[in-house]
């Protein structure tokens, strides 16, 4: 299951909204976007010119997934799942 | 690196199982160096977290999305006007970049914006600026007034 070539919103910071195909994501949770549309862009005129864009993960406030691409039973059950794995339940806390 | 090359070296090096590679999406590779590649020698965008704007040639990048930039330029934004000042070579320390854009040459040309003098944008951008804060003074104070707390000024989004 990837969203890569799915619609999301990335919505930064600093407010800035940017809808695009999801071209790449990243260990960071760097983004990369596709064919981009900013929200309310007489705002944010530098944005106009651009075609797509790299957004850094460390100004990412949150991404807007479509809700028919994520499927939210399948995903409890793997986090129920490895939760009750000993081994990487270890791994997590080794991590902390 | 092939395949299997990578699983001798992840096998030697005791890696715990989480961090097995073979874990990932088969085809995904997980590095920015990866990602930021194909920008290299093209016209960018680069936004900073201080607000800037900045136009150049990236020669360069690492993994924290360090770059190099060539040929910079600053390009100041005031409403439908722009202005642009020649800066030269950049090194950004990753930490500053918001976002990089590579710029539809195309669209380039036909954007709705008007191109005004250095000396023109910079005198809006004061303008404005100074709006800004008699804005932002007048909200503080009638906040103030009514109890809240204004300690908290907002400098830095990130």
């Amino acid at each position: 299951m990837t969203l890569i070539g799915h619609q999301v919103t990335v919505e930064l910071k600093n407010d800035l909204a940017i809808t695009g195909i999801l071209s790449s994501v990243d260990q960071f949770l760097n983004i990369k976007l596709d064919d981009i549309r900013v929200m309310d862009d007489t705002k944010y005129p530098h944005m106009m010119a651009v075609k797509n864009c790299f957004i850094r993960g460390s100004v990412v406030r949150y991404v807007q997934l479509p809700a028919s691409a994520v499927d939210t039973a399948l995903l409890q059950d793997a986090a129920r799942r490895e939760a009750q794995t000993p081994t990487t339940a270890a791994a997590h806390t080794m991590n902390r | 690196m092939n395949t299997n090359l990578w699983k001798i070296t992840v096998t030697k090096l005791n890696i715990p199982q989480y961090l097995n590679m073979d874990n990932f999406l088969p085809g995904q590779i997980f590095t920015t160096s990866a990602s930021l590649v194909d920008s290299v020698d093209r016209k960018l965008l680069v936004v900073l977290r201080d607000g800037r704007k900045l136009i150049g040639v990236l020669r360069s990048f690492d993994q924290f999305a360090n770059l190099v930039l060539q040929d910079t330029i600053e390009r100041i934004y005031v409403g439908d006007a722009y202005g642009d000042i020649p800066r030269g070579i950049f090194i950004i320390r990753g930490e500053n970049v918001v976002l990089l854009g590579e710029i539809d040459l195309d669209k380039e040309d036909e954007l709705p914006l008007r191109q005004v003098p250095v000396e023109e944008i910079l005198l809006a951008q004061r303008e404005e600026m100074e709006a800004r804060q008699k804005r932002e003074k007048l909200k503080n104070k009638l906040l103030h007034d009514q109890g809240f707390s204004v300690d908290f000024t907002e400098t830095d989004l990130y």
